[in-house]
């Protein structure tokens, strides 16, 4: 192990057991079948009782692996992001790295302190007060009672509770509640500290208290391992990312690629075309398909649709309104192709065309949303992400380095000139992208 | 240079008993919430600690001293005979239930953070001596009372108490590993304990037990320990029976150490059967 390697993890793989309940799929169930199939569950229940084993609900036990063949060595300092979808592994990994559960196979070497913080106000106990739950909490987490005095104050006020501290967690409100288990956690001092999603939780000011925080942390040279689906979260505070997915890891890269591979992943399965399949709900003046395609060059690119709407019955005249999105889902901009309704009250089927103008977008995946209504007040049909198409060039020509979500979504049209003192004629030193 | 940690698929933790150490913090933290908590919302508060075994002492009193008739040890008398029985039976059976009941009924911490988890059964332990220490000032008083002085033998008394707290935690190391994994044992505890206060001398005087059932009586861990209580209050008044003595000894020291080995075995476990 390298003096520098604080974490290094090896082929690190977990085993769960988890049952199936193929009977209750079944419609109709006999008595004789039940009685028969519990007996069977009792002897096999108690076959595992006396051998030791774990009971699994469920008539049918499947090996689940959360994680598999994990390797990856973090350094001193260090700030890794890990990423990936619900059900990835990223918690298991994380569980195994706290030590709160075993590795079925692999080995984790660690050097140093580790405090975990899986979840906000872990041991919380809500008759007791705030002035309590502090030095619980802190002693969970690992604080010895000299530290917690030292810093009682300090959370304190970094809660913002100083006129509740006395009141049992039980009246605290959600906020201040995540606010006092954050402000403890915080203050926690070890060598390597784990963090699991505890960014979710409370107003936009306190996330960015709880950031500064973190990064503070991280600067003064503790190694983090961050878990989060808050994208600029990760970018910002993170030095270096894993991907989990289906409990496979990739490897260990900068924060800006990683996010990068992650989001092409997620996006993937581009959708020019929609059609409905579902017909519950129905809206009386309702979409029935959309085609869509990009044409142009950057930086004009435009997307041209081709929407088929179809009326049940007579309405008012819609307008058509479509929103763009990057791959997170955050809104770039909103299109209304006409200001005035247009399209035809009358029953029955109509196809309307839309060209939308983008703007210069960086090269990525990003979504459509179409929205259809009488007046911008009254939804007819709302799909969201109908769409998803991806811009593969640039819109910079020439661009030497590549675009990353760390530049932005679009890419203005912008002017640099230089002066120099010598000679006061303006040069168009860095042109605009041509038109 | 930093401590190294290792984890590896079913390796013993090195410095386990190093760490349980360093986490006493914690097991003090536990106890005191637990402690803190228990009467919290209730009317008359922390008085519950003495109404309670002050009413079943009158009521033993009243059953097997006045109905019974049942002899009392010498000539003390059958409150504080029963008191000092009713002493470690319930410093016993509380720490025995709370240890059992404890991992699952702090399932929360266990899935979130690591520690010895031999302090939570521990800490339970912890919560049943406080207990303990409130009815013995109770003692205390029914012994100015009755005008009753103990012996010599009263400062061996602290032996008996650690005695005790080892026959309730080595079962409660067992049983609570156990309730992780199966939890019918949830069901068998209020039941053993509620059958162990009648094959436990806690109402009665061992001496009514024949000569020839003795030494199998005292298979219970927890005759032992009553039966030391009673030899160090009322003194001379009752006698030790040696035998059986240590033989309860030996039983005590054989469930502490399956209650911990069992307890090992299963800790790494816990967090994914909770």
């Amino acid at each position: 192990m390298m003096p520098d390697i604080v974490i290094s993890v090896e082929n690190l793989s977990k085993r769960y057991l988890i049952g199936h309940q193929t009977s209750q799929r079944e419609r109709y169930t006999a008595l004789r079948d039940v009685i028969g199939r519990e007996a069977s569950n009792f002897v096999r229940k108690a076959a595992d009782l006396l051998h030791g084993r774990q009971i699994i609900q469920g008539d049918d036990v499947e090996e689940f692996w959360a994680l598999q063949r994990v390797s990856f060595e973090v350094k001193q300092g260090e700030v890794v992001g890990i990423i990936g979808r619900n059900g990835a592994g990223k918690s298991t990994l994380l569980k195994i790295l706290s030590r709160i559960t075993d590795p079925t196979a692999g080995k984790v070497r660690l050097r140093g302190r580790v405090g975990s913080l899986l979840e906000v106000g872990t041991g919380f106990h809500p008759e007791l007060t705030g002035r309590e739950n502090i030095v619980l909490n802190g002693a969970i987490l690992g604080m010895t009672r000299r530290e917690i005095r030292r810093k009682f104050d300090e959370i304190v006020a970094f809660a913002g509770l100083e006129k509740f501290i006395d009141t049992p967690v039980k009246r605290y409100s959600t906020g201040m509640y995540t606010r006092l288990a954050f402000a403890v956690a915080a203050h926690l001092e070890p060598e390597i500290l784990v963090i699991d999603e505890v960014l979710a939780v409370g107003d936009i000011e306190f996330q960015r208290k709880c950031l500064g925080k973190m990064s503070e942390i991280a600067k003064a040279g503790r190694t983090i391992l961050f878990v989060s689906h808050n994208e600029a979260a990760l970018r910002k505070l993170c030095t270096h990312g894993i991907v989990l997915c289906g409990g496979r890891a990739s490897p260990k890269q900068n924060i800006a690629a990683t996010l990068d591979a992650y989001l092409s992943q997620a996006g993937s399965g581009l959708a020019y075309s929609w059609t409905r399949t579902s017909w519950t709900n129905q809206p009386t003046v309702r979409f029935e398909s959309i085609a869509a395609s990009l044409d142009g060059a950057q930086p004009t690119m435009r997307l041209q649709c081709s929407c088929i709407i179809v009326s049940e019955q007579k309405a008012p005249l819609s307008l058509i309104a479509v929103d763009v999105a990057d791959v997170n889902g955050f809104p770039i901009m909103q299109a209304f192709p006409s200001t005035e309704p247009f399209i035809g009250g009358a029953p029955g089927r109509q196809k309307v065309e839309v060209t939308i103008d983008l703007p210069p977008l960086i090269p990525g995946i990003y979504s459509a949303d179409f929205w259809i209504g009488p007046h911008n007040t009254e939804t007819f049909d709302f799909l969201r992400t109908a769409i998803k198409f991806e811009i593969i060039d640039s819109p910079v020509r020439g661009r030497t380095f590549p675009h990353t979500r760390d530049h932005g979504s679009i890419v203005p049209n912008s002017m640099a000139y230089v002066r120099t003192n010598k000679d006061t004629s303006v040069t168009n030193a860095f042109g605009p992208v041509a038109s | 240079m930093f401590q190294e940690i290792v984890i590896e698929a079913g390796r013993a933790e090195r410095h386990y008993w190093r760490d349980l150490w360093r986490y006493r913090e914690l097991f003090r933290v536990l106890a005191r919430r637990d402690v803190a908590v228990r009467y919290k919302q209730t009317v008359i508060g922390a008085a519950w600690a003495i109404i309670r075994p002050f009413l079943t002492m009158v009521i033993f009193t009243a059953i097997f001293g006045k109905l019974a008739n049942l002899p009392s040890e010498g000539t003390a008398p059958y409150a504080i005979m029963v008191f000092a029985g009713m002493l470690p039976w319930t410093f016993f059976s509380s720490a025995l239930a709370d240890a059992s009941g404890s991992l699952v009924g702090n399932a929360n911490l266990i899935s979130k953070v690591y520690f010895p988890r031999l302090i939570v059964p521990m800490a339970a332990v912890g919560v049943a001596f406080v207990d303990f220490s409130i009815n013995f000032v109770m003692l205390v008083g029914l012994m100015v009372w009755y005008h009753f002085v103990p012996g010599w033998q009263i400062v061996l008394l602290p032996a008996f108490v650690g005695l005790g707290l080892f026959a309730g935690l080595g079962p409660g190391l067992w049983l609570t590993a156990l309730n992780v994994k199966y939890r019918d044992f949830r069901y068998v505890i209020p039941f053993l304990v509620q059958l162990g206060l009648y094959v436990s001398p806690v109402g009665y005087s061992t001496s009514i037990v024949p000569e020839k059932w003795r030494l199998l009586y005292s298979l219970n861990p927890v005759v032992g320990v009553i039966d030391g209580f009673r030899w160090c209050i009322l003194g001379g008044e009752s006698e030790l029976y040696l035998p059986g003595f240590l033989f309860g000894i030996c039983v005590t020291v054989f469930l502490m150490w399956l209650g911990i080995r069992q307890f090992r075995k299963m800790e790494t476990s816990f967090a994914d059967l909770l």
